[in-house]
């Protein structure tokens, strides 16, 4: 069923050279509309820089890159609107209120009705306590419910993650984890989540992309991947793909 | 284009409304933070008494120098309108780095040329509170009214921002280009200005080999109607038109060495690291 839905993101042959360092090598992917991509690998694996290649941050050496249906390299503000994304590189103003970040950054998105759009992603994310103050006197967990705020405050149909719930307890990455899962399969968004948390993979993911090196060394649902390398967990998984060991890896070999 | 998404159309939001935003961002940005304000206001001031006491030593003094001594404070005001008019524009930027909010906006629906625009305006925005207290201190304390020269402040004032956004570019250019790295670029570039431009001296002062140098720059021809009006009571229009078609040069210049940063920040993945 998953196959018939339109493609919301479309790679083709994206390359990336930094001078002599080859960081992304050549990667095809593709995810359909409203579903969970996982993008996989260890730290040096290219995932970064691929992301930044999607948002329009870095340039692509060679390739192509189609978000919502739109050649983003020569049409980007077509879609710009239409994305938005969280990611530890980057961050907030911290002088300014929750209020006046997210009112900033829905005046840049053109939101309409933005004052209901704040008051409901506050509701949402147990953010209304939390509006009139500073971002930078937040503590790291609420600090990233606002990030995961103003990664929504557009309603974006395709949203880019990278390790959304990296600083969360446990009990708050799980409710963050639930409300994403929702926003994405009620609203038909598509997500393309960055993660060391195979846990949070396992639960998300339709779809999972494993990186190494710059390259896409396997790909497949969590448990077609289970299946495929033997293993009971992703965690497993991806120790077997991070050091080249395990049952597929050894297959592969062979070949 | 797909089916799906044929029906797409940019954002709603106007370039002015996003110009818009990226300035209230700075409007809350001071006004939460008193210390920023005082900054603003506390060199000019500190400047503005120390000329001002020169000035009234120099006018009890007989011959050139009384006469001289008449532009200092209006030169002293005018050069922080330029000095402030390019810290005033880069310090926005720089904020956006420091707190690494960059890739935020460059994501955004917000264009470069759009953030350039709103540096601008913000720069206004900070010349305007530095310069207004000052202006009247200087009233008050040495009875000298800048606003006394109407429309001649207005000239003066539209020239020394100009070059001030020209030098302010191509400090965001580096900066992109080569991060928090080139922030002292920032705080001394336009430096140089003070001593070429002839702040508070004719150009005839400087060698002779410097002159050219001197006459290529915009603020010269600025401080040299200044020192005209106030020292001969003679107004020269040419010279403003002679700075604002430089400044239209350098304005050209600095946009296209920009967007070069700008490119060259893409190629080299600099945004997703430029609060490093």
């Amino acid at each position: 069923m998953l196959h018939s839905l339109p493609l919301a993101i479309k790679v083709e042959a994206l390359e990336k050279r930094f001078d002599k360092v080859h960081a992304v090598r050549g990667l095809d992917f593709e995810a359909r509309q409203g579903t969970i991509l996982g993008l996989l690998g260890g730290n040096g694996a290219g995932k970064t820089t691929t992301i930044g290649m999607l948002l329009g941050l870095v340039r692509p050496t060679v390739g192509k890159i189609e978000l919502l249906g739109v050649d983003v390299q020569t049409n980007r503000p077509l879609v710009q609107h239409l994305i938005n994304f969280e990611s530890p590189y980057v961050d907030m103003p911290l002088r300014l209120t929750v209020r006046q970040n997210l009112t900033v950054y829905g005046k840049l998105y053109g939101v309409v009705d933005l004052k209901a759009r704040i008051a409901e992603l506050a509701g949402i994310l147990d953010l209304t306590h939390l509006l009139e103050r500073p971002t930078g006197k937040l503590s790291a967990g609420q600090k990233t419910r606002v990030s995961l705020a103003k990664a929504l405050v557009n309603s974006p149909r395709l949203l880019l993650l990278d390790e959304p719930t990296a600083s969360l307890d446990p009990d708050t990455a799980d409710w963050v984890r639930g409300h994403l899962e929702q926003y994405c399969r009620e609203g038909g968004a598509t997500m393309l989540l960055a993660s060391h948390n195979m846990g949070e993979v396992d639960r998300l993911c339709d779809d999972v992309l494993m990186m190494k090196e710059g390259l896409i060394v396997d790909r497949g649902a969590p448990e077609t991947l289970k299946k495929r390398y033997g293993r009971a967990s992703m965690e497993e998984v991806f120790l077997d793909v991070a050091r080249g060991t395990g049952v597929h890896a050894r297959e592969t070999t062979d070949e | 284009m797909s089916e799906v998404v044929s029906n797409l159309r940019p954002a709603t939001g106007s370039p002015g409304s996003r110009i818009g935003a990226m300035v209230l961002r700075h409007w809350y940005l001071l006004k939460s933070s008193p210390p920023r304000i005082i900054d603003i206001v506390y060199w000019p001031t500190v400047q503005l008494f120390m000329w001002g006491f020169l000035q009234t030593w120099l006018a009890d003094q007989s011959g050139k120098l009384a006469f001289a001594g008449g532009s200092l404070i209006g030169a002293m005001l005018l050069w922080d309108v330029l000095f402030r008019g390019q810290i005033g524009f880069n310090m926005s930027f720089l904020e956006e780095l420091w707190s690494r909010n960059l890739g935020h906006l460059m994501v955004s629906p917000l264009r470069a040329h759009e953030l350039l625009a709103a540096l601008a305006v913000m720069s206004i925005i900070r010349v305007m509170i530095g310069l207004i207290p000052v202006t009247l201190l200087a009233i008050y304390y040495f009875g000298f009214d800048l606003m006394a020269l109407g429309l001649w402040m207005v000239a003066f004032f539209l020239n020394l921002m100009l070059t001030s956004w020209a030098v302010g570019m191509v400090v965001c250019g580096l900066l992109l280009r080569y991060g928090l790295g080139a922030e002292h670029l920032a705080w001394s570039l336009i430096f140089i200005l003070l001593t070429i431009c002839c702040v508070y001296y004719p150009v005839s002062a400087l060698p002779t080999w410097l002159q050219p140098v001197a006459l290529s720059l915009a603020p010269t021809y600025v401080f040299e109607g200044l020192r005209s009006i106030l020292i001969d009571g003679v107004a020269r229009p040419e010279l403003m038109f002679v700075a604002l078609g430089l400044n239209v040069l350098y304005l050209v210049a600095a946009t296209v060495l920009f967007f070069w940063f700008y490119r060259d920040a893409l190629e080299k993945g600099t945004l997703l690291s430029t609060g490093e």
